[in-house]
């Protein structure tokens, strides 16, 4: 076996300019942001002694009178509509726990997903008792955020047929604030596969599906084998989403296009190699620049 | 026989009152301590932040020689008892844990034991001081760190290890906790001891401070020490949590410039 070495490269220090050592929206746990009582509190905030005081380190954003503070990492906060990957964690009465990489776990109710034999279907005991054979600990769905509970935890639904359980492919675990939010987070890539950018930050990679007929309401999974090809494709996209995420950035349909494009000259197994992996960024950066001027 | 082990006792006696003057000198007439640091001087302190991409927060201190490693997950789903669950605010649970390379004999338990146990609760208190835990009900906050190596002051570097490692998280917090250890020598307080100072019979205090408010997290002490000597030794500790305090600031400043540099903003 070929054994690959590289020697240690030196991490180049960042060029930072005088101004962005100045910069004033920058706060760290415990700054004042103003001693002005004509504030409102906002995310990230508290008030000490009448003053408005930051207690997360990030960016102060000012809408008309509230104040807050942005983290730069943080977890997962959703919202009516977002598109989640998650995984199931628990199996309850009349409902399933999910984990979505926010503060608590989702619930997926029984009665926000499509069962096989339509809209109109009761749910009966008899369902409850069946809940596993459905979703069951361990699998991974596809779903959209129906409502917020009061302590933040998200309600899903999967009442679309492009919503239910994930068969075969990959999942790939990254900052929710890199996902770009976008009208659409299902996209089928021209170069061969698909891909769901849950905005979790939780994305799915699989084969394109050749025909949609999904009779079982999102909850059959199709166990035919893989091509190589297709598992070439979606390795290689993999190593793109990790390569666009070590470097910071947002990621949509067309950004891993473009570095999915970019990294052909390359072998999948390279693009993780720091250099290659700053190379295929620039040289998506650089397409995404191309279209937009 | 009975003579020889009189005679030992008879030295560890001696050894334990002028430990300071003969055994070692802790603090040399002319003001320089062991290392060469005069007596109210920290240590090099050296840090980064977001040392691991699985966690959600982490980070990694070196304090002199004393080496820690932070790793923050969370706030997530109560795992593991469910009685456990508050349903006004998070649940911090903390775990620490030296290498078995840490110290100079190796270890043979790195966590799980009286000490580590006991030091696990400190942190938890001193972080549920912190930790505005209201936010998050029913759920919980997970701090694991790690001495990699030991010389001294283990709890103040864990603590300020993880309070970056807790900001890197984005968990929001009252203030930075910064904490320091302080002993006591020849009517002179020695800020940041080293496991040399440490094991030399000086009385020492561990103190970690929110050092904007002036606010004690935690404060312990398990040696002896005259009552008049208390305040000057906790306004020492004060001083010097206050000087990690900027050390920490300029640190997380930094990372914060370079990642928003970094992403374009």
């Amino acid at each position: 076996m070929a054994a690959d070495m590289r020697l240690p490269t030196i991490q180049k220090p960042l060029s930072l300019s005088v101004s962005d050592f100045d910069r004033k929206d920058l706060v760290v746990p415990g700054d004042v942001i103003t001693s002005d009582t004509g504030f409102m509190r906002g995310h990230g905030t508290y008030v000490d002694e009448d003053k408005l005081t930051a207690s997360v380190a990030g960016e102060v954003q000012r809408v008309d009178k509230l104040i807050c503070v942005r983290p730069l990492k943080t977890r997962f906060n959703g919202e009516v509509g977002d598109v989640v990957v998650g995984r199931i964690t628990e199996v309850q009465q009349k409902r399933w726990k999910v984990e979505t990489n926010s503060r608590l776990d989702s619930v997926l109710l029984l009665s926000s997903v499509n069962l096989p034999g339509g809209e109109l279907r009761r749910r009966s005991a008899e369902d409850e008792l069946t809940m596993r054979e459905y979703l069951q600990e361990g699998d991974l769905i596809s779903a959209e955020v129906q409502s917020v509970f009061t302590d933040g935890a998200l309600s899903l639904h999967t009442r679309s047929l492009k919503y239910g359980k994930l068969g075969q492919g990959v999942l790939v675990q990254l900052s929710p604030s890199l996902i770009k939010r976008q009208k659409t987070h299902f996209h089928n890539l021209p170069c061969g596969a698909s891909i769901i950018l849950g905005n979790n930050g939780f994305v799915w990679l699989y084969p394109t599906p050749e025909q949609q007929d999904e009779e079982a309401g999102g909850f059959y999974t199709s166990l035919e084998p893989v091509g190589l090809s297709d598992r070439e494709v979606i390795s290689r996209l993999r190593n793109c989403l990790l390569a666009l995420a070590a470097h910071k950035v947002l990621l949509f349909d067309t950004s891993v296009l473009y570095c999915y494009e970019s990294s052909v000259h390359h072998q999948v197994k390279d693009i993780l190699k720091p250099e290659v992996m700053e190379e295929i960024v620039m040289l998506t950066q650089q397409k995404l620049l191309d279209q937009e001027g | 026989m009975g003579n020889v082990v009189q005679r030992q006792t008879r030295g560890a006696l001696r050894f334990e009152v002028c430990g300071n003057m003969a055994g070692l000198e802790l603090l040399s007439d002319q003001g320089y301590r062991l290392d060469g640091r005069k007596a109210s001087e920290l240590r090099k302190v050296q840090a980064r932040m977001g040392v691991f991409a699985q966690a959600d927060g982490s980070a990694y201190l070196e304090q002199g020689n004393t080496k820690a490693l932070a790793v923050v997950y969370g706030p997530h789903e109560v795992r593991g008892l469910r009685s456990r669950i508050r349903h006004d605010r998070a649940v911090i649970n903390c775990q620490y844990s030296m290498a078995t390379f840490s110290t100079a004999e190796r270890k043979r338990r790195p966590h799980g034991d009286r000490k580590s146990t006991e030091m696990s609760l400190h942190l938890k208190q001193t972080f549920e001081a912190a930790v505005m835990t209201q936010l998050y009900p029913r759920s919980q906050i997970d701090i694991y760190v790690k001495i990699l190596q030991s010389d001294g002051g283990n709890y103040s570097v864990c603590v300020n290890a993880a309070t970056l490692a807790v900001i890197d998280a984005g968990i929001p917090m009252r203030d930075y906790v910064c904490a320091c250890t302080v002993g006591f020598v020849d009517e002179t307080p020695l800020t940041d001891l080293c496991h040399a100072e440490e094991s030399g019979g000086v009385s020492s205090l561990a103190l970690a401070l929110l050092p904007r408010g002036g606010q004690i997290a935690l404060l312990q002490m398990d040696a002896r020490l005259h009552q008049d000597h208390l305040e000057s030794l906790i306004e020492a500790a004060m001083t010097a949590c206050k000087g990690v305090s900027k050390v920490l600031d300029e640190v997380v400043r930094q990372h914060l410039q370079e990642v928003s540099v970094l992403s374009g903003e």
